[in-house]
């Protein structure tokens, strides 16, 4: 997995609450077996005029030249919602995102951006609004995350402090191998195992 | 109740890092499972229980064959990848041909795979269809089924706990569709986020499994990471002697052990909801997110009444999207499709309500209705029952078993402009098909608005 130290780049503002994993990427590209090459479905829907994706809708943010090469994006509560799919962080992940900033996120999208080495920052309201303000006035103007210092630094140079599990943060600076992590335990799950097999037999 | 099943479950406590979580079912699909099968391949991985895995094909299943040479051809790929995986690694699959095939939370349930106590995952949001049961249930991503299938364990971090008390008699007509969609209406599309949900109270205990399955299933339309119902009577009635529910003495066995999981008397819990199930009236949803929902006598909502300059903005677009302007009584709203299916809302109990108001009536005239059962045990039965013979003979068309055109990842899809009265989960933008307009309500409610043509309140049929 890539790891995530710090980052800077464009912020695109995605002003719509509850975009749901569906928008990010709809069902149609879920076919695939493969990881790779999600990043030109993504937003499919708002991003093309035609269903096969070869005409761009000229008012989607991400089509606008001053954020067509944005790598930081702002969006509001409960982003990430719905399907499981892990299809949507691989997409924005494939079309350069690196860091995610809102006020809430999905549970299961939450997840899987860790596993893609994605930062997902939540940041209060009133903060996101902020970067939603300054980022529409002047577009195309940079915003960086530093996942050490946990502190988001806004166009202005204003500087916010962002909460983060102290696991994900770990898995997010050394790009960790979750699996090889747990196989660490692999002697406690063993021993689990055989507790269960006397104690629930029907379990095993 | 979750906090029984968590601590009966944990492998290893966390150290100011993560927990890590025993699971004891891993539901397998084809559309999430591929690249953790190939990443295993990759690391020269295996799979440490292949026993503990059951897998299916439902998402992009054709409803209309069960034919191979007429599947399209990149959902074959799909497909023929997770036979190919599930021989390789040893797993039970219960594959598009097969008697058992079905929507994966259909058939986990209706083999007795799911069980109380347990800890169930799947690629799949909707997982937490099976903590009616008294399971914990959740959906994971891709990398997750994958570190599941290496090493039986997931990493977890506790979530909070939120009571939702349903007390009360729902009135005829009022089902547990309504119920879950009034909750969803009341505390938002992530009013649980981060939270467990246990769903509890009178109006609880007198569903039926199916009803109680509906609820859990759309937890995660809450922003829950899962649901659960505690495990009583009905639960025990209703999983003895199915394929994979323990026999002899291990039933007796296990069944002291579920009856030791209800939360105990006076259990704390982080959050409290209560809802009066007996105020509740239909449930249809008029935008593009199941918490914009009102009752089948109310109107569209003006967005400018919401004081919320967010909730404001979402309102403005998902009326622009669903193309409806505000004022307009719900009833009376023209819909052309009807989906009659979904792990929601296609199990035999929906299926046998929905025909008792179909009975000697007609699709309208411009409306094309499809009913898809949850699963191929399930279609069986509803043929067995002539459930079948009462739809085809009021033009619905009578389908094989699939996710289908909840998500539209098949050929049932909805055309751009296309409304669709459904009793899926989901009325996102474009989830049915692109530009297609979704009404979510119960499975009475879209037969009723099959026969009439537009949204009308099913309880003038009972």
């Amino acid at each position: 997995m890539q790891a995530f130290i710090r980052h800077t780049g464009i912020a695109a503002p995605l002003d719509r609450v509850n975009v749901d994993t569906d928008a990010i990427v709809p069902k149609q590209f879920l076919r695939k077996i493969e990881r790779s090459g999600f990043g030109k479905h993504l937003f499919h829907e708002w991003r093309y005029l035609d269903y096969e994706g070869t005409r761009e809708n000229p008012d989607f943010v991400l089509n606008k030249p001053a954020y067509r090469k944005a790598t930081v994006l702002l969006a509001r509560d409960n982003f990430g919602c719905g399907s499981s799919r892990e299809h949507a962080p691989w997409a924005l992940a494939d079309y350069g995102f690196r860091v995610i900033i809102a006020p809430t996120f999905a549970d299961i999208f939450y997840n899987n951006c860790v596993k893609n080495g994605i930062l997902l920052v939540a940041l209060k309201s009133d903060e996101v609004e902020s970067l939603f303000r300054q980022v529409i006035q002047k577009p195309g103007e940079q915003v960086s995350a530093d996942l050490e210092k946990q502190t988001v630094t806004d166009p202005a140079g204003k500087q916010y402090h962002f909460e983060i599990n102290p696991f994900a943060r770990t898995c997010l600076l050394k790009g960790l191998d979750h699996i090889g992590w747990t196989q660490q335990f692999a002697d406690k799950i063993r021993d689990f195992e055989q507790k269960l097999k006397q104690e629930k037999p029907w379990l095993t | 109740m979750y906090e029984k099943i968590w601590e009966a479950h944990l492998v290893r406590p966390s150290q100011g890092d993560t927990a890590i979580l025993y699971v004891d079912r891993h539901l397998v699909h084809e559309v999430t499972s591929p690249q953790a099968f190939a990443a295993l391949r990759e690391t020269g991985r295996s799979v440490a229980h292949p026993e503990k895995a059951f897998a299916t094909m439902d998402h992009n299943v054709s409803t209309r064959t069960k034919d191979w040479s007429l599947v399209e051809k990149t959902s074959r790929v799909q497909m023929e990848t997770l036979q190919k995986n599930c021989k390789q690694f040893g797993i039970k699959l219960y594959d598009f041909a097969d008697a058992h095939q079905g929507i994966v939370h259909a058939i986990g349930p209706e083999m007795g795979i799911t069980q109380p106590g347990m800890t169930i995952v799947c690629g799949d949001s909707h997982t937490s269809t099976h903590g009616a049961f008294g399971a914990l249930a959740f959906g994971i991503g891709t990398s997750e089924v994958e570190h599941v299938l290496a090493t039986q364990t997931l990493q977890q971090d506790k979530a909070r706990t939120m009571l939702i008390r349903i007390d009360g008699t729902l009135k005829p007509g009022v089902t547990s569709k309504d119920i879950i969609l009034a909750i969803i209406g009341k505390i938002g599309t992530a009013g649980a986020t981060g939270y467990v949900i246990e769903y509890a109270g009178s109006a609880i205990r007198k569903l039926s499994m199916e009803g109680r399955m509906t609820i859990c299933n759309m937890s995660i339309e809450a922003g829950g990471r899962a649901g659960m119902i505690a495990p009583d009577e009905t639960t025990f009635e209703y999983l003895q002697g199915r394929e994979y529910a323990p026999k002899d003495e291990l039933w007796d066995k296990a069944l002291a052990y579920w009856k030791t999981l209800p939360s105990d008397p006076g259990s704390r819990f982080d959050t409290v909801v209560e809802l009066d199930a007996s105020t509740l009236k239909p449930q249809v949803t008029w935008g593009t997110s199941p918490g914009q929902v009102v009752s089948v006598e109310d109107k569209v909502p003006d967005p400018e009444s919401f004081t919320n300059p967010v909730d404001r903005t979402a309102a403005r677009h998902a009326l622009q999207y669903m193309d409806l302007k505000p004022g307009t009584p719900m009833a009376g709203i023209k819909v052309n499709k009807i989906f009659l299916g979904s792990c929601t809302n296609a199990r035999i109990e929906d299926l046998r309500d929905a025909a008792r108001i179909v009975k000697g009536k007609k699709v309208h005239k411009d409306v094309q209705a499809i009913v898809v059962p949850a699963s191929e045990g399930v279609r069986r039965q509803a043929e067995k029952e002539g459930l079948d013979k009462i739809f085809k003979d009021a033009g619905f068309e009578w389908r094989f078993a699939g996710c289908s055109m909840c998500l539209g990842m098949n050929d049932d899809q909805l055309k751009p402009g296309e409304r669709c009265a459904s009793s899926s989960n989901r009325n996102f933008e474009g989830r049915q098909g692109p530009g297609g307009r979704t009404h979510l309500m119960s499975p009475i409610m879209v037969v009723a608005a099959a026969i009439e043509g537009k949204i009308t309140d099913a309880r003038k049929y009972l």
